[in-house]
C-alpha cells in the first residue's frame, strides 16, 4: 500500500474540520482551547508531511512546525490564564455567560 | 530505490488520531475530553516518526502530551466546583457542522485536484543534527524571536492568573 502526501493532507483536513467544529460547537472555554490545539496540530502535520515528501533536505516544514509549536504553546498558556482570570471574576467558564458587552 | 510510508502503520495511527478527535468532541465529560485529546496527540507524534521527523515527534509528545494536557487538566480542576460539573449537556451546533463540512469538502476537493504528484518518498532524510544546524544558522533570528515570544507569553500568563490582592 502506497501512502503519499495526499493521505497525510486528507488526515490533516479531517482533524482540522473536527477541531473547527469543536471550536464553534462547544460551550466551555477549555473545550474551545482544546479544539484550537487540534487545529494547530493538523496544520503541523501538513507541513511536516509535505516537507518530507517534496523538499526533504531543506526541512523548512519541520522548522516552521517548531515555530508553530512555540506559538501554540504560548497561546495555550495565555488562553488558560485568561480562563482562570475570567473564572475568578464570574465563577463560570461558560462562553454563553460571557455577555458583558452584549447590547 | 525509494522508501514508502508503511501503509498499515499509517492506517493505525491515522485511525487513532481521528478516534481521539471524535472522542474529544462527543464525550460529555470535560476530563475525558482532555484524555481523548492526549491520545490524539500521541498518535500524531507517531505520524511524525513515520515521516522521519524524530526530533519533532519527541518534542511534540513532550509539549502537547506532557505540558499542554497537564495544563488543561489543572485548569479543569481549578474551575470545577463540584465533581458533577465536569459532565456537560450534549452540545450540538448545526451551523458549526455545516461550516466544518463545507471547509472539509473544499479542502478535500483541493487535495483531489492536487493528486499524488509526489507519491514516492525521497530516500535521503536529514537527521536531527542537520535540523539543529539549520535552526542555528539559517533560522537563527526567527529562533531567537520565538524564544522571546515564549518568555513574554509566560510572564503574561503568570501576571494574568495571579490572585488579586484586596
Amino acid at each position: 500500500m502506497q501512502v503519499g502526501p495526499s493521505a497525510f493532507m486528507a488526515l490533516a483536513a479531517v482533524l482540522f474540520s473536527l477541531g473547527l467544529y469543536g471550536a464553534v460547537a462547544r460551550k466551555s472555554a477549555v473545550m474551545v482551547l482544546m479544539s484550537l490545539e487540534l487545529m494547530a496540530v493538523a496544520v503541523s502535520l501538513n507541513m511536516v508531511a509535505l516537507s518530507r515528501f517534496v523538499t526533504p533536505t531543506e526541512m523548512t516544514g519541520q522548522v516552521f512546525t517548531i515555530f508553530t509549536m512555540v506559538v501554540s504553546a504560548a497561546e495555550i498558556g495565555l488562553g488558560l490564564a485568561l480562563v482562570l482570570a475570567i473564572y475568578r471574576q464570574t465563577r463560570s467558564i461558560e462562553l454563553t455567560r460571557m455577555d458583558t458587552l452584549k447590547g | 530505490m525509494t522508501e514508502t510510508v508503511n501503509g498499515i502503520a499509517f492506517a493505525i495511527l491515522a485511525g487513532a488520531a481521528i478516534l481521539g478527535a471524535v472522542g474529544m468532541l462527543t464525550t460529555r465529560n470535560v476530563i475525558h475530553a482532555a484524555f481523548w485529546l492526549l491520545e490524539s496527540m500521541i498518535a500524531v507524534g507517531g505520524l511524525f516518526l513515520l515521516l522521519q521527523a524524530e526530533y519533532l515527534a519527541v518534542v511534540h509528545v513532550l509539549v502537547y502530551a506532557g505540558a499542554v494536557s497537564v495544563l488543561m487538566l489543572f485548569v479543569i480542576m481549578l474551575t470545577l466546583r463540584r465533581r458533577e460539573d465536569s459532565v456537560r449537556p450534549v452540545e450540538v451546533s448545526v451551523a458549526g457542522a455545516v461550516m466544518a463540512l463545507v471547509f472539509g469538502g473544499l479542502v478535500f476537493a483541493a487535495i483531489a485536484s492536487y493528486g499524488d504528484r509526489v507519491a514516492e518518498m525521497p530516500e535521503t532524510a536529514p537527521d536531527t543534527a542537520a535540523l539543529g544546524e539549520l535552526l542555528f544558522s539559517r533560522w537563527a533570528l526567527p529562533f531567537e524571536v520565538a524564544s522571546l515570544v515564549l518568555l513574554v507569553a509566560l510572564v503574561a500568563a503568570v501576571w494574568w492568573s495571579r490572585e488579586e490582592k484586596r
